[in-house]
Parts: structure tokens; C-alpha cells; sequence
């Protein structure tokens, strides 16, 4: 099989997507029901409920807005309808979607009520289905893949196996010129220093270590007696890791040996340096990360498990490996690859991360994952702090 | 018995077979480490194990003194009480209780030196 090159969706702005949707997209948790609707009446449109969206302000507006719009340039997003509550905001987040090129159309629900508004954006969803169902794809070299990692319900296993493969995948594609991202700001307690040497100068390890400070802090004044309960998680625990500090030194083999980062993102940032590694400030549960993710524009994403993480996200593809032998024989339909062969010495690391991108062309060619195949849509708004 | 098999398997099932005899009980990441990861599930008390040191590729054999779950550590040798636990040639926490070569090492004797 052609390990660099596979067929996507060129975009308007010349990125490539992997997926083809039309999302109806909420400015608010008050118009969910209207995106539901407009969803249920046009078939291959889907909607993105979520619960946010009202009285937010500051860095935690800016952060809702830049999902939001971050969600709708995604590249695997053909097109959108946004319905918000009422018009200002809407428009927002349609400029900013606007400027991909891509078609976009908002509506607003006040003066009109949801039937006539669930009517009018009906209308138009299914000119866009229409529209989106006669793109063809195109083959694309494998530096238009823009791949994220985070891995979940970690073991023992997921540092000696599955997060290795997925660093073997990230050295491989990083020489190839591809854009990738990892983050989890909160599970590289303990490995912080091996992590500011990762970055690509001394100004990028400053960035990060202001970033994870900062985290730290608010863990310091926030904290019970310890994050005991929570890092590692019960999951964790039960398959064997210890501390923080063993969990951090196994979340870091996700990024490999020898890719550099070159930024620190906010979440949901999109990355504005070119090809490379970025690390973005990220919370370490799975849904939220994947959704800032796919939100700054990634369009694959691999993940790799210990117990069984069964996270998805509607939009970007959520492929799941697991070095766990236990995990592959109990939960085999959420595992798109079984690296458990690596603990028997049935394969090495540079064997299982090529058959991981052999998987992740053919999921970008159009092969459904596990998580999407059992209805995986886990959209997840980090927010940041109370409301007004 | 390995001829034996060797006549009527094809090559590439008799491969696995030879392959799954050496399989190891348990992997060690690193040289420096003092603990290492049973991979295989049902380990008692008592039994023999062999280990994998991917670092340098030696096999490793140990006793086990406890019945370990899949996925958790053993210890490489005797670890003291406040001694520092190594994974990853790094510090991953200390012992707050003497482990026995070949013990059971978890939450229920090491902990995190940062909270």
C-alpha cells in the first residue's frame, strides 16, 4: 500500500478534509432543539448539540467562539448551518467560517421562533447535502493530513506498546513534512522537564513551561489533598499505573523520539507555523481534547487505550489501538488496531506504527473507524470558568 | 516435538508457535528500572516468570511472591521502605513500604513524591 498519498476533499482554502459532513451548528445550549430538528428533517446533515454558549466573557468567550468557528472551518466539514438564539453572535461565528470559503448560513430564532427558523434552515441544509454529496475526492499527499494523538484510559500497556506506535507514526510522518499535535496538559505532571526538551528552541520550552505552570498553580490552589482521585483515574489504577509521574512518562512516548515541537497552542488554536509538531494547552479528558483538536483543524486523530477509552468525535475520525491484550479480546469492537503482539515480541514498533498509518490512509480514504461505525460523537466545549 | 510440529504446520503457524513459547511474562522498559510490567494475565504466587529487558534485549527470570494482575509491576529486586521507584529510568514515585523481589509494587505501597 502507497504510505504517502491518500484521496480527501480540497477544500476552498486548500485544506483537505477526510470527511464530508454538513453541520448544524448551535451558537447556544438554547438552540440545540432547532439544529436537532433541522438535522432529523435532512438526511446527512448532523447537529452539534452542546450546553454553552450564554453569559460567557473574556478568554472564556474567546474560547467558545473559537470552537465554534474552529468546528466549522474544519476541512471535514463540507458545509454549515448555524442557528443561534438571536442574530449578533450568529453572524460571528459565520464570518469566521466565511473566510474558508466554504458555504455558511446563519439563522436566528428570535422574531421568528423555532418552526419557521427550523423551516428556513431546513431549506438550506438541503441545498448544501445536495451540494456536499457531489464533491469527489482527490488524492492528496500525506503532508495534507493534519493528525492529532491523545490517549485515554491509559495502562501499563499504553507506555510500553500502543503510545510508542503511535510515536513511531508521528517521527515517520513528521519527516514527511505532515502538521500533528499532541497536548494533555495536566498528565505531563512529572515529565515536564522530559517534555520542555521536546521543544524545538529554548523560546517554544519557555512557552510550554509557562503554560504547564500555570496549570500547576491552579491545581496547587484548588486541590483537595492530592489529584489522587482523578490523576491517574480509577481506570488507570486498576490497570496498573501507580502515580502521575509513571502516567506522564508513558503519555509522552505518544510524540516518538525524534519530532520537535515547534509551537504551544491555546486550545482550540489553530497552528499558524507550518508543518511540524505542535503541543496545545489541553485538559487530558478525552472528549474535551479531541474537540479542541478537531476545532484548530485536525482531521484524523489517533488514539491509543489501555482499559478501553470508547471516545469518538463527530467530526474528526477517532482511530483506536490498544496494546492491552485483555482489552482486545473484551472490547474488540471499538479497537480499530491490536498492538498487543509488541508484549509477545510478535512484532516490533516500526512493524505496528506502519500498519497504524496503512489504517489511518484508509480511514482517510473513507473506512469508517470503530467509533464512528457505533455512533461515537462526543463533542465536548472546554470552558474555562463560571459565567457571568 | 518442535520437528514434529515443524512436518505438518504450515511455515507461518509454526513460526507462531516458536514465537509464542518465548513470549515473556513480563517487560522491563529501561536497564536502570527497578521494577517491571506483567503482561500476561494470572500470574501466582510462586511462579517462575520471564522477563523481557527491551532496552538491551536480555531475558530476565524472577519468582513471583505475589499473584499480580495483568498490567502491574513487579519488583526487580528488593526495594526498601522511602526508597525511590525507577520506570523509564526515571523517578516514578517512592516505596512507603518494603517490597520483596518478585512483589506486587502499586498504589498500595508506592506513591507520588509531589503531592
Amino acid at each position: 500500500m502507497d504510505k504517502s498519498a491518500f484521496r480527501g476533499y480540497r477544500r476552498e482554502n486548500g485544506r483537505v478534509g477526510v470527511r464530508n459532513h454538513v453541520v448544524i451548528l448551535p451558537l447556544d445550549d438554547l438552540s440545540n432543539a432547532a439544529c436537532e430538528a433541522v438535522a432529523n428533517n435532512i438526511k446527512g446533515a448532523m447537529a452539534l448539540p452542546h450546553h454553552y454558549g450564554r453569559l460567557q466573557f473574556g478568554e472564556d468567550l474567546e474560547l467558545h467562539f473559537r470552537t465554534m468557528i474552529g468546528t466549522g472551518c474544519n476541512p471535514n466539514v463540507a458545509a454549515v448551518v448555524v442557528i443561534g438564539i438571536e442574530p449578533g453572535w450568529t453572524r460571528r461565528i459565520v464570518d469566521g467560517i466565511k473566510e474558508t470559503g466554504k458555504p455558511v448560513e446563519g439563522f436566528a430564532i428570535e422574531r421568528n421562533g423555532d418552526i419557521a427558523t427550523i423551516a428556513a434552515a431546513s431549506r438550506k441544509a438541503k441545498e448544501y447535502v445536495h451540494w456536499a454529496s457531489g464533491l469527489q475526492r482527490q488524492e492528496c499527499a500525506l503532508s495534507d493530513l493534519w493528525v492529532s494523538v491523545k490517549c485515554g484510559e491509559s495502562d501499563t500497556t499504553s507506555g510500553l506498546a500502543s503510545n510508542p506506535t503511535v510515536g513511531n507514526v508521528i517521527d515517520k510522518i513528521d519527516a514527511l513534512g505532515a502538521t500533528t499535535c499532541f497536548g494533555e496538559t495536566s498528565e505531563i505532571t512529572g515529565a515536564e522537564q522530559l517534555c520542555a526538551t521536546r521543544a524545538a528552541t529554548p523560546e517554544v520550552a519557555e512557552k510550554f513551561l509557562k503554560t504547564w505552570n500555570e496549570y500547576n498553580d491552579f491545581i496547587l490552589a484548588e486541590k483537595t489533598d492530592d489529584l489522587s482521585d482523578s490523576q491517574p483515574t480509577k481506570g488507570n489504577i486498576e490497570g496498573g499505573l501507580t502515580t502521575i509521574e509513571e502516567k506522564a512518562f508513558g503519555n509522552l512516548e505518544k510524540i516518538g523520539r525524534n519530532a520537535k515541537y515547534i509551537d504551544v497552542l491555546k486550545p482550540a488554536e489553530a497552528p499558524a507555523k507550518g508543518p511540524g509538531l505542535y503541543y496545545m494547552d489541553t485538559s487530558s479528558a478525552a472528549a474535551e481534547c479531541v474537540t479542541l483538536q478537531a476545532a484548530a483543524g485536525f482531521v484524523v486523530h489517533l488514539f491509543p487505550t489501555g482499559q478501553g477509552n470508547i471516545v469518538g468525535n463527530p467530526i474528526e475520525p477517532v482511530i483506536k489501538l490498544t496494546a492491552n491484550p485483555r482489552t482486545a479480546r473484551t472490547m474488540s469492537e471499538h479497537i480499530d488496531l491490536d498492538v498487543s503482539g509488541i508484549l509477545r515480541r510478535e512484532m516490533n514498533l516500526d512493524q505496528a506504527g506502519d500498519e497504524l498509518i496503512d489504517i489511518a490512509i484508509r480511514t482517510a480514504g473513507g473506512r469508517l473507524t470503530a467509533a464512528e461505525v457505533l455512533g461515537h460523537r462526543e463533542f465536548v466545549m472546554t470552558k474555562l470558568y463560571r459565567s457571568a | 516435538m518442535k520437528h514434529a510440529a515443524a512436518s505438518y504446520l504450515s511455515g507461518r503457524i509454526f513460526e507462531n508457535w516458536e514465537v509464542a513459547l518465548s513470549a515473556p511474562d513480563f517487560l522491563v522498559h529501561e536497564a536502570k528500572d527497578t521494577v517491571g510490567v506483567i503482561v500476561v494475565e494470572g500470574v501466582k504466587a510462586g511462579q517462575s516468570l520471564s522477563g523481557w529487558l527491551m532496552e538491551t534485549d536480555e531475558t530476565l527470570t524472577l519468582a513471583a511472591v505475589d499473584d499480580i494482575p495483568l498490567g502491574h509491576k513487579v519488583a526487580l529486586s528488593a526495594i526498601g521502605e522511602g526508597d525511590t521507584v525507577i520506570k523509564y529510568s526515571h523517578d516514578i514515585g517512592k516505596a512507603v513500604a518494603a517490597i520483596a523481589t518478585g512483589g506486587h509494587v502499586h498504589v498500595h505501597n508506592v506513591k507520588t513524591k509531589r503531592w
